[in-house]
């Protein structure tokens, strides 16, 4: 498209890698005055890092950034402030025991040694009236709701005259109510001159909030192109893509008995705010059932509560035939569950720990690890080299800390661990994230085995592809809720990349 | 280019060792530049430390003396430590163990005769630690408070009581106004070997070789590693992460009262002042020289010892305070502190990456 | 001068060092750092003052040097914890045992000859005294001006820290590093910086406070002078709630129960005393569990949240 308006941001050739991973590859990215951008794509597609290069957080490798034409030299969070550019992140960044005033002012160096908080006060309340942003600023952080706090971060910006906002994920945390609210001010913002980008992956949004939308897919532009012109099922495509890396062997289901049996499983996640609600499902022995989904729709707390880590407020839970609604994790390993987690590092295994003992770990009980009260270990030894070959897990010694090897290999361990000991479910939370194609290849056929062998398996995965290919039926997880379970070989993938987005509804033909 | 510290990538064996080595000479570099600015010959100072401390078997009974203490309150501190729980209290559980062992001895000889009596004394001593041990452990796992402070507040409590007793109800009416109480009886004192040193000794160097052995092949060993290690994980693998740290904790207590029972009824034969000099405060040096390892506690211990003992040598000899001994102890930990950044971190050199391009954008 | 009166006064005499190593300690943590050195130091604080004004008979050096010793001691625990990341619990606890056993060892070397080196046992000046004749005689508030300057200058110290704390600029900064440094550090705030700051200005505090020891409570210099103060000073932080307006009725309680004693001990009887003095040490546990329940019901009143915690920014 061409402009003969000089944008108000514009971003060239920014690329950023981390160790394994390049999160930005080449971007380019133009916001006009008084638009609103939104930067769509799956977790992991680069958009909180182009964000926070663009905030002060990170240095690209590459590119630059000129604000209004002018070359922008942006290091740290301080600069991008004098640039008029401000971000308001998922996690924000309050104090929570500290009131709004206080925060509003924090890391100001303008304040006097006595800040006049009256001042403070009166600027803030005409701020918030002129934004629709109603916040009791003596309240202190802890006693606002989410949808609240984000009213103090997004005023936090407006008092050190941010021109660009930038916000990440905004309606994740907040309810369709405030969300409405939310597009109010971000209209409000908009006659007042003011540009904004917004990071999302959800469809509803993109309509709802934005002119403009760029959709970002592993690191790459897929597209910019204005809202009017598009539709979500397009958007849903570029998210999406239609990469198809490897076919695996996969014999026809021949599912036998419930392995797994789920009946309106109720559950409260971390903040005490419902993440699961209703589900209800089946999974039998001799199958993949596949939970689609973006991160952080609940399938956590799905997978905790499958393995006892989490209490349900309401519903059963079976396995194999037998209540385990409630039980701890021990009897529900005793049941043959295995597990692995999403949290590789912190709880999948013990970085101080060695690969050994980390291999070990759901095995030492019985025999042959352990006799009596005592370990075996050479035992132990012997059992990790033989998973270490047969899972290629690249490590110096059995003898190294985990907390050496690289994240493909601590997941070849979890996995090493957990396979061998699961004899009726495995539960695999995005077990290839994050991975190089060969330890992919690896998880995946692991998986593909373990059905084979007649064990139930749920797998959580957010590449759509890898999905489709391995399970035997899947299921989409949007906001706590199942929103179908469809047979693998009649699914449309487009359809469920809308429910992954949340649109439950066919939307165009 | 610049320079930049970052994460090691791998455990470096020559680092863990050459750092708890190289810090050791700094603080005799520190702690020699120090006698020379009192005008005392470092050399001539060190020999004799050295010599007071084992030059003669008076010394070296001595040394044992105070590395027996050292080394039962070392391993107690070592465990709490492996699991996390920053235990200050052995000083208090230490007490109360020798205030049990001392209770038993002057008050249960019609029931335990004989050598029972000993035997008796020592049991209170080991429950006493681990109950003293056991408070601040349950406060921690039920309702989350902090053992930090807990610990070393039960510290003073436990002083205080031993002082509360032997001034007063088990006052030896005896005493000649000196604070204590009577002397146990024969049946009650653990036998000595070399002056006054006493087979504590092989019950300290055998409970290390025990708990290594707890430590490293059993089963329970293995959970306490992986709490130490990460709790998360270990609930997750199902294994009772609370109950866990409270029996370990108990245990980490016992260990300490019952080096207060050795030094009731092996050294002082009695309950008075002066139980302890503070060994479970120099227990945490102990332990964290040990880096958490069973088996290099007596070492440490000795070497530790060996250094108060040689202070109060080097006090006859060469005129020079006693706590010359006491702060050697703390110019040792200062450079061992700084050197642990070693063992996490390395100096490295970074280069500028090389530039590839991105391709040119197509018109449209 | 009637008990009360008079046990009052012991007791704010008492008390003054206590608070102000509190309110040094209360700074430091809540940078979110914790110093379990300050025993050793305000061992060292006590020496050093008494030892210089032996010999140079001005006060004003004697605290000199005693803020000199205190701040040296603190940067080498700031620098341990924050530079090196060491354990915060240990790098204190040897800075205690290392202070313990050097004012010991100086406290032996420094005397004067005549003395045979040792310091134990010498008069010094002390802390002069700024109390009118009149004050004797007016019930409980002539107790707070029967008192030397150094507790006066306490008296202004604890409105002057308060407000620091609370109403200005820099106080704002330093709570927010301790009780979320992550979010400090995007506000721009220097996160190391502050704690080293606080961390210094907490061990200088900490040293007065022994010095008013040596040189007026005690006065004089013998190795156990502080009796385990410093211990209490690390609970008296947490009874105040860190706040430097409260941590006056600690240290007016602990002072009190240390004044009680004193004329406890003077009618014969040493059993209360034991028990008596299980008070403060029994009050903290009591003190801290409550918070701590009380914490986990209402997310209110409790340590800066980033007490303990080293600080790393993420790499970018």
């Amino acid at each position: 498209m061409n402009d003969t308006v000089v944008p108000k941001v514009e971003m060239r050739n920014i690329s950023k890698s981390f160790p394994g991973v390049v999160a930005n590859d080449c971007v380019d990215l133009k916001l006009r005055k008084g638009d609103v951008l939104a930067l769509l794509g799956e977790n992991g597609a680069g958009k909180s890092t182009l964000m926070n290069v663009l905030c002060g957080l990170y240095r690209p490798d590459r590119g630059e950034i000129y604000i209004d034409g002018k070359y922008a030299e942006i290091h740290s969070p301080r600069d991008a402030q004098k640039y008029g550019i401000g971000m308001v992140h998922q996690n924000f960044k309050l104090v929570d025991s500290m009131n709004v005033l206080e925060n509003i002012i924090l890391g100001l160096r303008d304040e006097p040694f006595v800040p006049d908080l009256k001042r403070v006060r009166s600027r803030l309340v005409d701020l918030a009236s002129q934004y629709h942003l109603d916040v009791d600023p003596s309240a202190s952080i802890w006693q606002l709701s989410v949808g609240e706090q984000q009213r103090v971060e997004i005023l936090k910006l407006l008092y050190r005259n941010a021109e660009i906002l930038i916000l990440d994920e905004p309606t994740a945390v907040l309810t369709p109510q405030e969300s409405h609210e939310l597009n109010r001010v971000v209209h409000v913002m908009k006659q007042e001159g003011k540009s904004a980008i917004f990071i999302t992956h959800k469809m509803e949004e993109v309509m709802e909030f934005s002119d403009h939308v760029m959709v970002l897919r592993k690191g790459k532009v897929v597209d910019e192109t204005s809202t009017a012109e598009t539709t979500p099922k397009e958007l849903a495509r570029m998210m999406v893509g239609r990469e198809v890396l490897f076919q695996i062997e996969k014999k026809p289901m021949a599912p036998g008995k419930v392995a797994l049996e789920l009946s309106h499983i109720e559950a409260l996640g971390d903040r005490g705010l419902p993440a699961l609600k209703d589900i209800s499902f089946r999974l039998h022995a001799g199958e993949i059932l596949g939970i689609a989904g973006v991160a952080g729709n609940g399938q956590r707390e799905l997978a905790e509560v499958v393995t006892g880590l989490r209490r349900s407020s309401k519903g059963k839970l079976q396995i194999d035939g037998k209540d385990m609604t409630n039980k701890s994790p021990l009897e529900i390993i005793r049941r043959g569950v295995a597990h692995i987690p999403q949290d590789r590092v912190s709880v999948g295994a013990a970085g101080d720990l060695s690969v050994a003992s980390n291999l070990a770990m759901k095995q030492y009980r019985s025999r042959p690890l352990a006799a009596g009260i005592f370990l075996l270990q050479n035992k132990i030894l012997d059992f990790a080299r033989t998973l270490i070959e047969k899972f290629r897990i690249s490590t110096p010694s059995p003898k190294t800390q985990v907390k050496f090897l690289s994240g493909g290999n601590i997941q070849k361990t979890i996995l090493a661990r957990e396979i061998g000991a699961a004899r009726t479910l495995m539960i695999a939370v995005y077990p290839s994230r994050g991975l190089d194609v060969g330890a992919t290849e690896t998880v995946r056929r692991q998986l593909v085995s373990q059905r084979d062998a007649g064990l139930g398996v749920l797998f959580f995965s957010e590449d759509l592809d890898e999905l489709l290919q391995i399970s035997d039926r899947v299921a989409v997880l949007f906001e706590g809720k199942m929103m179908g379970v469809f047979d693998t070989n009649t699914v449309n993938i487009d359809h469920i990349g809308m429910l992954m987005a949340g649109m439950d509804r066919e939307a165009g033909a | 280019m610049k320079l930049l510290f970052e994460k090691r990538k791998a455990s470096s064996v020559p680092a863990l060792i050459l750092v708890p080595f190289v810090s050791f000479l700094v603080s005799l570099v520190l702690t020699a530049l120090l006698l020379e600015i009192f005008g005392a010959n470092p050399f001539k100072t060190f020999a004799a430390m050295a010599v007071g401390a084992f030059g003669s078997s008076h010394g070296f009974a001595e040394t044992l003396v105070k590395a027996i203490p050292l080394m039962m309150t070392g391993l107690g501190v070592a465990i709490a430590f492996k699991l996390k729980f920053w235990n200050i209290g052995a000083e208090g559980q230490l007490t109360m163990g020798g205030v049990a062992a001392a209770g038993v001895a002057l008050f249960m000889e019609r029931f335990l005769p004989g050598r029972s009596l000993l035997v008796g004394a020592l049991l209170g001593g080991l429950l006493a630690g681990a109950l003293w041990a056991g408070v601040p452990a349950l406060l921690k796992t039920s309702l989350k408070v902090d053992e930090t402070l807990v610990t070393l507040m039960m510290n003073y409590i436990a002083i205080l009581y031993s002082e509360f007793l032997y001034y007063g109800p088990w006052r030896d009416p005896k005493g000649y106004g000196f604070p204590g109480s009577r002397m146990f009886s024969a049946d009650a004192w653990l036998p000595r070997i070399m002056g006054r040193a006493h087979i504590g000794i092989w019950i300290a160097v055998a409970l290390a070789i025990i708990l290594w052995i707890v430590l490293k092949r059993t089963r329970w060993g293995f959970e306490l590693q992986v709490i130490g290690a990460s709790q998360r994980a270990a609930r997750y693998q199902g294994i009772a992460v609370e109950r866990n740290i409270v029996l370990a904790v108990m245990l980490s207590g016992a260990l300490c009262g019952l080096a207060g029972a050795f030094e009731v009824t092996g050294i002082s034969h009695r309950l008075q002042q002066g139980l302890s000099i503070g060994y479970g405060y120099t227990a945490i040096i102990v332990a964290w020289m040990s880096q958490l390892n069973p088996l290099a506690v007596p070492f440490v211990a000795i070497a530790l010892a060996a250094l108060a003992v040689g202070g109060d040598q080097v006090q006859m000899v060469m005129g020079l305070p006693a706590a010359m001994g006491v702060v050697m102890q703390g110019l040792i930990l200062f450079p061992m502190l700084a050197g642990s950044l070693f063992t996490e971190y390395r100096l490295s050199v970074v280069r500028p990456e090389s530039k590839a391009s991105c391709p040119d954008p197509v018109e449209e | 001068m009637d008990f009360l009166t008079s046990v009052l006064t012991i007791t704010i005499r008492a008390g003054t060092s206590l608070t102000i190593a509190t309110i040094g300690e209360i700074l430091t943590e809540r940078s979110g750092i914790l110093n379990l050195g300050v025993e050793g130091i305000m061992l060292m604080g006590a020496l050093s003052a008494f030892a210089t004004v032996f010999y140079t008979h001005s006060i004003a050096l004697g605290f000199l040097v005693a803020i000199g010793i205190g701040g040296l001691l603190a940067l080498l625990h700031a620098f341990l914890t924050t530079t090196m990341r060491a354990n915060q619990v240990v790098s204190g606890l040897s800075i205690t045992l290392f202070g313990t056993g050097f004012s010991s060892f100086l406290g032996q070397r420094l005397g004067p000859a005549s003395n045979n080196f040792r310091l134990v046992g010498l008069r010094a000046e002390r802390i002069a005294p700024l109390a009118p004749d009149w004050a004797e005689k007016i019930p409980i508030l002539g107790a707070f001006l029967n008192q030397d300057i150094m507790t006066y200058a306490v008296y202004l110290l604890i409105p002057i820290a308060w407000f620091f704390l609370y109403k200005t600029r820099p106080g704002l900064w330093l709570r927010s590093v301790g009780e979320d440094p992550q979010t400090a550090d995007a506000m721009g705030i220097d996160v190391i910086k502050t704690r080293y700051f606080y961390t210094i200005i907490g061990g200088m505090l900490i040293a007065l406070g022994g010095a008013h020891l040596s040189l007026s409570y005690t006065p004089g210099w013998s190795e156990n002078i502080t009796g385990g103060r410093g211990w209490i000073v690390i609970a008296l932080v947490i009874f105040s709630m860190w706040n430097p307006a409260r941590a006056v009725w600690g240290a007016l309680l602990f002072g009190g129960i240390n004044a009680v004693q004193f004329r406890l001990q003077a009618s014969g009887t040493s059993i209360p005393a034991s028990f008596l003095n299980m008070l403060p040490y029994a009050g903290t546990i009591i003190v801290l569990v409550v918070m701590t329940w009380w914490e986990a019901l209402s997310k209110r009143v409790g340590a800066p949240a980033a007490l303990g915690t080293s600080y790393m920014r993420e790499d970018k």
